[in-house]
C-alpha cells in the first residue's frame, strides 16, 4: 500500500516526468485514441487501446488480458493520454483501478498539446511482450443505478453530474449538484492546479470525508475526468457510475428537472 | 501587428475591477446560507455587486458584466468565453447596454467569477440595483460620419468617476447615462441622461460640450427626455452630472417602486421647476467641488498598423454582397469600415467569442470592439481591402448573417428563458422572427431597413419595445379555461432625435406575431407613397399626417383583425403553448428585481 499523499500526486504525471522516463521499461504509456490516430503518429513508446472498443466490452476479465498483452504486470507504472481533454483516458485510469492496477497516472496534458510542445512522437508500433496481470475487483469506486438511488436521500453522499449545464436543468438525478466538466481544466493543462480544484469543492460545501458518487451523459467519460480531480486533491471515497444518466432513465428512474424557465433558448448552438 | 492573445499579458486601458470584491462576496454568501444576513440585506448586496436573481429558483443567479462606453478587448473576450464553458451555459449573452451576461450560474459560483473577471479588469460592480448603471456610449462614437467628436473619452472618465463612487451607492432606484455619437445614431432622449456631443462656434472660440437630455426612459410607463439648455461645456459636465444625480437622490420617490425612476420625478415636479433645481445644484457644486473634482479625460486612441493580407477569398459574392450592404458602415476615416456582427437575440457561443477575439486582433487597427445597441458586436476599424476575409473568417463560425442593421435583426429580452418577471418567450420569438425574415430576404429591402422590431416579454422594457418600430411587449391571454401567450403591439416608436414611443395598436397571439409583421409589411407596400420607408410612413399614421388611404393605427387595426382571432384549442393547440414549449401556456412569475 503506498501513502496518501503517492497517490495523490500520482494521479496525474507531468509531460517532463513522462519524457524523462520514456524509454523505461517499467513505465507503460496508452493511448486511448482511435486505431487510425494512433497509426498516424502517437507519443514514442506507446500502445493502443481504443477506448471506444474498451467500452463495448469493459468485462474486467477482458481489460486483464488485454493489458497483459501489452506487457503490464501489477508493478507497470501505467501512463494513459487522450486527445480530448483528459475524459477518455481518465475512463481508461478509472478502469485500471477497477481492476486492481493501482499504479496509474493520467499524462497531465493532452496529445495535442505534447505535440505543440515538440516532444517525442512516431508512428512506430511496440510491442513489450506478455505479462502477468492479478485480478482484484475495487468495487468501492463503482456506483450502480441500484446503489445511487439508495444513496440519493443520504446526508453524507454527494452526487455530482458533470454534464454542461443546460443539460442538467433539464433532467438530472434527484438532489445531484452540477459541475460540468469544462471547470476542471486549466488553458494548458487537462485538470487545474490543487488549490484551485480545492476552492471549486470547498465552494460548493464538498466535504472531503463525504461519499461522492459522479455521473455524466452516457459513458462516465466526463465524470470520469471528475473522478481523478477529487482523487487528485485526496478525496478518497469517490465512486463512478459507469453507466451514468443514460442507464438511470432507460431504467425509468426518478428525474428531477428546473420548470418553468426556457432555458434552452439562450443557447447560441 | 499584434493578433497574438495571451492572457497573461494585458495592456487594456481602463481596469475596472477590484479583487477584493470577490472575497467579500464569497463572505457575505456564507452568512446569508448560514442565516445570519437576511434574504432582503443580501439580495441588495448581491444587485450591487451585478447578480441577478433568476427564474423560479435562489440557485442560479444571472452574472452581469459590465462594459463601460462599450468597449470590449479580445482578452476580455476570451475570459468570458471560459467563463461561461465552466460556470454558466457555454454561451453568453450580448444585452442592449452593453453588458455581457451569463446565465445559470451558480450562485456560490459568484465570486470565483468576480475573481477571473479582475485579471482582465472587468467587473460586475453597481451592474444591477440601485446605482449609476453601465455608462452607455455609441457603438460608433469616434467613426461616425455624422458626429462632431468622439464622445468616447467623456464616457469612459464619467465611468471611472461615478464607479464606486458614495454618490451612487444608494439612489432611489436604477440611473443610466447614454453618451451617443450624434442625434441619428441615437438613444439619448430616452434615458435620465442623454448626452450627445455638439460643438458651439457661435462665440469666439469653438467650444466642446454637449446636449444633455433628462428625464426619459422606458418602463411601466415611458417618457422622453427634455433638454436641459442649448448647450453644455465640458466643463460642466460633471457638475450638471453630480447635480442631476443628488437632486435625484435627495428627492427620487423612494417608497412607490413603482414610481422611483426619475422621469417620475421630473413628471412630477414639471420639467421647469425640476430643471430650475438642477442648475442651482450645479452652481454650488461648481463653487464647492471645482477645485477638488475633475473627470480624467484620457484622448488617445491607440491605433495598430494592421499586416495587408492578400489571400484569396473563395466565397459566394451574392452572400458577401448582401452581407456589406446590411452589415457595415462607412467610417469617417477614409478606407475604414465598422463590421456589425449579427447574434441572434444577443447569444453567442463560448466557441464564436473566442472566434471572435481572434478575428479581432487581426483585422481591427483599435484592436477592441463595442458593444452595439442592438444586442450585437461591433468591429470598427476594418481596411476596406480585410472586409472578404474578414467575412469568410466570421462566416467559418457561423457570425456572418446578414440584416444586423435592418429590420431583420430584432431585439428580445430574456424573457422565460431567465427572468422572474416574464409573462412570454420573448427570447426565442425574437430568434424566430429573425430567421423568418432572413429566408424571405427581408434584409435586402431598402424601403424596411431602417425600421426595428423589439420584443419585451412583458409591459417593463428591457426589450426596449416603445422605441421600435414594431414593438411588442407579452402577455398571458384566456380563452374560456385556456390561457395563450400574446403579444400588444405599439408601432411607430424611434430612438433617434424624433424620439418617440410606439402607439398601442392592438393584441396578438403569440403565434399570430409572425404573421403580423408580414402583413403589415404587405399593408405597407400597398398603401405607400413611393418615398415612403415603412419607418416614415408610419411616422406620418401615428403623428397624423398620413397622406395616404392608411390614416390612422385604427385602420391598421381593422385590416389586422382576422390575426387577432385564436382558434380553439381543438382547432390549433400550438396557440397555447408559447415558443420553445410544448407544455400548455400559463403565467407563472416570481420576484422581480428592478429589472424594469
Ligand atoms: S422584466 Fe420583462 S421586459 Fe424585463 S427582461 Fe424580464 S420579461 Fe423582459
Amino acid at each position: 500500500m503506498c501513502s496518501l499523499k503517492e497517490n495523490i500526486s500520482h494521479v496525474t504525471l507531468n509531460a517532463d516526468t513522462l519524457i524523462s522516463k520514456i524509454n523505461d521499461r517499467d513505465i507503460r504509456i496508452i493511448d486511448v485514441r482511435s486505431r487510425k490516430d494512433y497509426s498516424q503518429h502517437h507519443i514514442h513508446n506507446s500502445v493502443n487501446l481504443p477506448l471506444l472498443e474498451l467500452l463495448s466490452n469493459d468485462s474486467p476479465g477482458h481489460l486483464i488480458k488485454l493489458i497483459q498483452s501489452m506487457g503490464i504486470s501489477d508493478d507497470t507504472h501505467v501512463v494513459v493520454y487522450d486527445n480530448t481533454f483528459g475524459a477518455l483516458a481518465s475512463r481508461l485510469v478509472w478502469n485500471l483501478l477497477y481492476v486492481g492496477h493501482n499504479n496509474v497516472s493520467l499524462l497531465d496534458i493532452t496529445y495535442d498539446n505534447w505535440k505543440l510542445l515538440g516532444y517525442d512522437i512516431d508512428s512506430k508500433n511496440v510491442n513489450f511482450g506478455t505479462k502477468i496481470h492479478t485480478l482484484n475487483i475495487n468495487n468501492n469506486i463503482l456506483s450502480t443505478a441500484e446503489y445511487l438511488e439508495k444513496k440519493i436521500n443520504d446526508d453524507n453522499t454527494v452526487i455530482i453530474d458533470n454534464r454542461e449545464r443546460l443539460n442538467f436543468l433539464e433532467q438530472h438525478i434527484p438532489g445531484a449538484i452540477n459541475i460540468p466538466y469544462k471547470i476542471f481544466a486549466s488553458p494548458n493543462k487537462i485538470l487545474k492546479p490543487t488549490n484551485e480544484l480545492e476552492k471549486i469543492f470547498e465552494s460548493r460545501y464538498v466535504d472531503h470525508d463525504a461519499e461522492i458518487i459522479t455521473y455524466c451523459g452516457s459513458s462516465g467519460t466526463l465524470s470520469g475526468l471528475a473522478y481523478n480531480a477529487l482523487k487528485s486533491i485526496g478525496f478518497e471515497n469517490v465512486k463512478l457510475y459507469t453507466h451514468s444518466f443514460k442507464e438511470w432513465k432507460q431504467l425509468q428512474k426518478t428525474i428531477a428537472k428546473q420548470d418553468d424557465a426556457n432555458y434552452w433558448d439562450l443557447s447560441a448552438e | 501587428m499584434n493578433n497574438k492573445l495571451n492572457l497573461n499579458d494585458l495592456s487594456i486601458r481602463n481596469n475596472w475591477a477590484k479583487t477584493e470584491e470577490a472575497d467579500h462576496f464569497s463572505k457575505m454568501l456564507k452568512l446569508y446560507r448560514q442565516n445570519e444576513l437576511d434574504p432582503d440585506s443580501f439580495r441588495r448586496f448581491r444587485l450591487q455587486h451585478g447578480a441577478y436573481g433568476t427564474r423560479m429558483t435562489d440557485n442560479y443567479a444571472m452574472v452581469r458584466i459590465k462594459i463601460p462606453a462599450g468597449e470590449i478587448h479580445p482578452e476580455q473576450l476570451i475570459k468570458i468565453a471560459q467563463l461561461s464553458d465552466s460556470f454558466s451555459i457555454g454561451s453568453a449573452h450580448i444585452s442592449t447596454r452593453q453588458n455581457i451576461q451569463l446565465h445559470w450560474v451558480v450562485l456560490e459560483d459568484v465570486p470565483e467569477i468576480m475573481l477571473e473577471l479582475a485579471k482582465v479588469g472587468l467587473t460586475t460592480r453597481e451592474a444591477c440595483g440601485n446605482t449609476i448603471r453601465n455608462i452607455m456610449c455609441g457603438p460608433l462614437s469616434g467613426v461616425c460620419a455624422n458626429e462632431m467628436f468622439d464622445s468616447t473619452p467623456y464616457a469612459l472618465a464619467t465611468a471611472k468617476f461615478l464607479l464606486r463612487n458614495p454618490l451612487n451607492q444608494n439612489l432611489p432606484r436604477k440611473f443610466k447615462f447614454n453618451f451617443t455619437c450624434c442625434e441619428k445614431h441615437g438613444m439619448g432622449k430616452i434615458v435620465d441622461v442623454g448626452l450627445v456631443p455638439v460643438i458651439n462656434e457661435s462665440t469666439e472660440c469653438t467650444q466642446y460640450g454637449f446636449k444633455i437630455f433628462l428625464g426619459g426612459g422606458l418602463g411601466n410607463k415611458s417618457y422622453v427626455g427634455h433638454q436641459l439648455e442649448e448647450f453644455t461645456p465640458i466643463e460642466d459636465l460633471l457638475h450638471t452630472s453630480i447635480a442631476v444625480i443628488k437632486i435625484f437622490d435627495r428627492l427620487g420617490n423612494r417608497k412607490n417602486l413603482a414610481r422611483n425612476r426619475m422621469r417620475y420625478l421630473v413628471n412630477e415636479l414639471g420639467w421647469d421647476e425640476f430643471k430650475n433645481l438642477v442648475l442651482k445644484e450645479r452652481t454650488i457644486s461648481r463653487v464647492t467641488q471645482s477645485a477638488t473634482l475633475s473627470l480624467e479625460i484620457d484622448n488617445n486612441q491607440n491605433l495598430n498598423s494592421i499586416a495587408e493580407t492578400f489571400q484569396r477569398v473563395d466565397l459566394d459574392l451574392m452572400m458577401y454582397e448582401r452581407w456589406l450592404k446590411t452589415n457595415t458602415i462607412k467610417q469617417k476615416q477614409t478606407n475604414y469600415y465598422s463590421v456589425f456582427v449579427t447574434l441572434e437575440a444577443g447569444d453567442i457561443t463560448s466557441n464564436q467569442l473566442r472566434k471572435l477575439a481572434k478575428i479581432c486582433a487581426t483585422f481591427s487597427k483599435e484592436r477592441t470592439m463595442r458593444n452595439g445597441f442592438s444586442q450585437d458586436i461591433v468591429i470598427r476599424w476594418v481596411h476596406l481591402n480585410h472586409l472578404k476575409i474578414l467575412y469568410s473568417k466570421l462566416l467559418s463560425v457561423g457570425l456572418a448573417n446578414p440584416g444586423a442593421l435592418t429590420l431583420a435583426s430584432p431585439v428580445g429580452c430574456s424573457g422565460t428563458t431567465s427572468c422572474n418577471l416574464a409573462l412570454t418567450n420573448s427570447h426565442r420569438l425574437a430568434k424566430e422572427i429573425q430567421r423568418k425574415l432572413l429566408s424571405l430576404k427581408i434584409d435586402q429591402d431598402d424601403d424596411l431597413k431602417d425600421s426595428t422590431i423589439k420584443i419585451s416579454g412583458c409591459p417593463n422594457s428591457c426589450g426596449q419595445h416603445e422605441i421600435a418600430t414594431i414593438g411588442f411587449y407579452g402577455g398571458g391571454g384566456r380563452s374560456g379555461k385556456d390561457m395563450y401567450p400574446v403579444y400588444q403591439m405599439s408601432l411607430g416608436g424611434r430612438h433617434d432625435n424624433y424620439a418617440r414611443l410606439g402607439t398601442n395598436c392592438i393584441r396578438i397571439p403569440a403565434k399570430n406575431v409572425i404573421n403580423t409583421i408580414l402583413k403589415i409589411i404587405s399593408i405597407f407596400k400597398q398603401d405607400r407613397k413611393p418615398h415612403d420607408t415603412l419607418k416614415s410612413w408610419l411616422d406620418k399614421i401615428v403623428n397624423s399626417r398620413s397622406d395616404t388611404s392608411v390614416r390612422s393605427i385604427n385602420d391598421i387595426k381593422k385590416l389586422l383583425l382576422p390575426l387577432t382571432i385564436v382558434p380553439s384549442k381543438n382547432e390549433n393547440s400550438d396557440f397555447y403553448s408559447d415558443y420553445g414549449s410544448n407544455d400548455n401556456y400559463h403565467t407563472r412569475t416570481g420576484k422581480g428585481e428592478c429589472a424594469a
